[in-house]
C-alpha cells in the first residue's frame, strides 16, 4: 500500500468507492429490472415477475422478440456492426504496421492526424459526412446524370461514419500489442530461410491476433451502440438505437425498452469478456 | 537495391488505406463542410460566397449564448467529473488490493458498453415524476406529492459527469499504474503530509492522464447529444441541438454546416487552451500509447 493513511479516513473513502460504483449501476438496474415487471408502465409499484415483455406475441404486451420494428433494428445494427468491425480492423492492422514498422517523414503529424478522429464530436463527423456524399451525389447526377444511390443516407453512409472514428480505436489497440512484439522472433525465421508472406503468416498475424480480436470486438459494441454519428446518417434501414430512440419519442417509455436494454446489456457484457479473455496472456510454456 | 524497393513498396500499400481513411473521410469531409458554411443561398439553387451564415450566428443572440452555455456546462462536467474520478483511479490503482484492482477496473468499464440511450433511459425511470426515487420518498412518507427530478441543469450535469467518467478513470488508472510506490513513500519519509505529496508528487505525475482524460470528456460532454436532450427535455439548449434543428427540422444545411464548424473551432480553441495551460501536448497525452 503506498499511502499509510488513518483508519477514519480509508473507512470512508472505501464508502465514497462503494458509493460510486452504485451509482454507476443504478440507472444499468433501473433500466434492466422493469423487463420483467407484469405491467404496462416501466414504473413502480412491481407488479409480478413477467417474461412477457421478450416473449409474448400479442398486444398489449407485445414482446421484444415478436416485434418486428425491434427486431428489423437489431438485424441492421448487426450487419452495420460488423462491417464496421471488419475493415476497421483491417485498416487498424495496416496502421499498426505503418506507426511501429515504418519510416517516413512527417511521421509524428500522422500520428497526430490518425488520433484525432476520436476527439471530434461525432455529431460533426456525421454531418460533415452526410455534406460531402451529398454533395458528390447531386453533383454526380447534375453533371452525369448518375445516380449514386449510395451516397444518399442509408447502410453504407452509416458504416463509413462509424468506420471514420472507430478504425482510431482498433488502430490504437492493435499498435500497443505490436509494440510489444519481439522482433528477434521475425529474425531467427528469416535467419531459418522463411520467406517474409510466411513469416507474416506464422509469426507476427498469429502474436497480433489476440489484439485484432479484442479490437474487433471493441469496435462492433461501440458501432451497436453508437447513436449521434449514426443520427445523421441513418437512411430508411434503421439501427436499433436509432429504433429505440423514436419509439421513446414518440410511444413514451414502455417496458418493451427496458426488455431490449436487458437483452444488449447481457450481450455487450458477454461480448467484453470475450475480449477481455482473449487478450489474456496465454501462459508461456 | 531489391530490398528497399520491397520497403518502399510495403511503405505504400501501408500508407494507402492510412490516407483513403483520413483524406476521404476525414480531412475531405471537414474542407467541404467549411466551404459550404461560406455559401449563402440568394435564390433556390443559386449561392454565393459570404460570411452570412457566420453573422447570423452571431446576430442572434440565442445562438452564441447556446455554444457559451454548451462549452462553459462541459468545463464544468470536466472538472466535476475529475474531483470524482481521480480518487476513484487512485483507489484502484494504488489502494485496492491486487485481485480486487482488476475486478474494480472492469466495473468501470460496464457502463462503456451500454448505449447512451440505456443510461439516459434507466436515469429517466430513476428521476421521473413517477420514477423510483420520486416513489420511494413518497412510499417512505418523506414527501407527499411525486417530484420531478428531470428537466433541469442539475440532472443534465448528473447525467453527462455519468456519460464521461469513465473516459476520466481509465487513463487516470493507467498513468497512476506505471507510479513507482517508493516515490509516494519518499515523499512521506521527507516529511510531506497527505496533502503535499499529493500536490507535490501524485498530481504532477498523473498530469498527462488529468489533461489526456479532460480533452476526452470535454469533446464528449460538448458533442454529446442524447444526454442533454433526454434529460433536459426541450429547454436543454445543448448546441448539438441547434445543429440537429439547423439540419433536420429546418433543412437550412449552410448554416448547419457553419455551426458545426463553429462548435469544432470553440472545441478545439478550449482544448488548445487547456493544453497550453498545462504544459502538455496532443502527443504527450491523447496520443501517448
Amino acid at each position: 500500500m503506498a499511502i499509510k493513511p488513518n483508519t477514519a479516513f480509508l473507512a470512508s473513502y472505501r464508502i465514497y468507492v462503494a458509493l460510486f460504483f452504485v451509482f454507476l449501476a443504478a440507472p444499468l438496474v433501473a433500466a434492466g429490472m422493469f423487463a420483467f415487471n407484469d405491467s404496462q408502465f416501466p414504473s413502480l409499484p412491481w407488479q409480478g415477475f413477467t417474461l412477457d415483455w421478450f416473449f409474448n406475441d400479442s398486444e398489449p404486451k407485445l414482446g421484444m422478440f415478436h416485434d418486428r420494428r425491434l427486431l428489423r433494428g437489431l438485424y441492421y445494427s448487426f450487419v452495420i456492426a460488423s462491417c464496421v468491425s471488419l475493415l476497421s480492423v483491417f485498416v487498424g492492422t495496416c496502421n499498426a504496421f505503418l506507426f511501429v514498422r515504418c519510416r517516413f517523414p512527417a511521421k509524428d503529424f500522422f500520428y497526430i492526424m490518425m488520433v484525432l478522429p476520436l476527439v471530434i464530436p461525432g455529431v460533426i463527423l456525421g454531418i460533415s459526412i452526410l455534406l460531402l456524399a451529398s454533395n458528390i451525389a447531386n453533383g454526380a447526377e447534375e453533371a452525369l446524370s448518375l445516380d449514386l444511390d449510395f451516397l444518399r443516407p442509408g447502410i453504407v453512409l452509416v458504416v463509413l461514419g462509424q468506420f471514420s472514428f472507430i478504425t482510431t480505436i482498433t488502430s490504437l489497440v492493435i499498435i500497443a500489442r505490436l509494440k510489444k512484439f519481439d522482433a528477434s522472433m521475425e529474425e531467427a525465421a528469416y535467419n531459418l530461410g522463411a520467406s517474409r508472406v510466411r513469416v507474416l503468416r506464422t509469426i507476427t498475424l498469429p502474436f497480433l491476433f489476440p489484439a485484432m480480436a479484442a479490437a474487433g470486438i471493441v469496435a462492433f459494441l461501440v458501432s451497436f451502440e453508437n447513436f449521434n454519428t449514426t443520427l445523421f446518417l441513418v437512411g430508411s434501414e434503421a439501427p436499433l438505437t436509432i429504433t429505440m430512440y423514436d419509439r421513446m419519442v414518440k410511444v413514451g417509455s414502455t417496458p418493451v425498452l427496458n426488455a431490449v436494454s436487458f437483452f444488449l446489456m447481457i450481450g455487450s457484457a458477454l461480448l467484453a469478456l470475450v475480449s477481455i479473455l482473449v487478450q489474456r496472456d496465454k501462459p508461456q510454456t | 537495391m531489391k530490398q528497399r524497393d520491397i520497403k518502399r513498396l510495403s511503405l505504400i500499400l501501408l500508407f494507402a488505406p492510412f490516407a483513403l481513411w483520413i483524406v476521404l473521410l476525414i480531412v475531405l469531409p471537414h474542407l467541404g463542410m467549411f466551404y459550404i458554411s461560406l455559401r449563402e443561398k440568394v435564390a433556390p439553387r443559386t449561392y454565393e460566397f459570404g460570411l452570412e451564415n457566420y453573422i447570423n450566428f452571431f446576430a442572434e443572440p440565442i445562438y452564441w449564448n447556446t455554444l457559451i452555455r454548451t462549452g462553459s456546462m462541459s468545463l464544468l462536467v470536466t472538472v466535476l467529473a475529475l474531483l470524482l474520478g481521480f480518487p476513484i483511479a487512485y483507489y484502484i490503482a494504488k489502494i485496492a488490493g491486487q485481485r480486487s484492482r482488476g475486478a474494480l477496473f472492469l466495473m468501470c468499464l460496464i457502463p462503456l458498453w451500454v448505449s447512451d440511450l440505456i443510461r439516459a433511459f434507466g436515469w429517466i425511470l430513476l428521476l421521473r415524476e413517477t420514477g423510483i426515487i420520486s416513489s420511494s420518498l413518497q412510499w417512505a412518507g418523506l414527501v407527499n406529492t411525486p417530484i420531478e427530478f428531470l428537466y433541469n441543469d442539475a440532472t443534465v450535469i448528473m447525467g453527462l459527469v455519468y456519460t464521461v467518467i469513465l473516459f476520466m478513470i481509465v487513463p487516470l488508472v493507467s498513468t497512476l499504474d506505471g507510479m513507482d510506490d517508493s516515490m509516494i513513500e519518499a515523499g512521506y519519509n521527507l516529511g510531506g503530509n497527505g496533502p503535499t505529496v499529493l500536490r507535490r508528487i501524485i498530481i504532477p505525475y498523473a498530469m498527462p492522464g488529468i489533461v489526456s482524460g479532460c480533452i476526452v470528456v470535454f469533446m464528449l460532454t460538448a458533442g454529446s447529444y442524447l444526454t442533454p436532450i433526454l434529460l433536459g427535455g426541450k429547454n436543454s439548449s445543448w448546441f448539438t441541438e441547434q445543429i440537429y434543428d439547423q439540419f433536420i427540422t429546418r433543412y437550412n444545411w449552410e448554416s448547419g454546416a457553419a455551426f458545426g464548424f463553429l462548435l469544432l473551432a470553440f472545441t478545439s480553441l478550449v482544448v488548445w487552451g487547456g493544453l497550453k495551460l498545462s504544459g502538455q501536448t496532443l502527443n504527450s497525452t491523447v496520443a501517448r500509447s
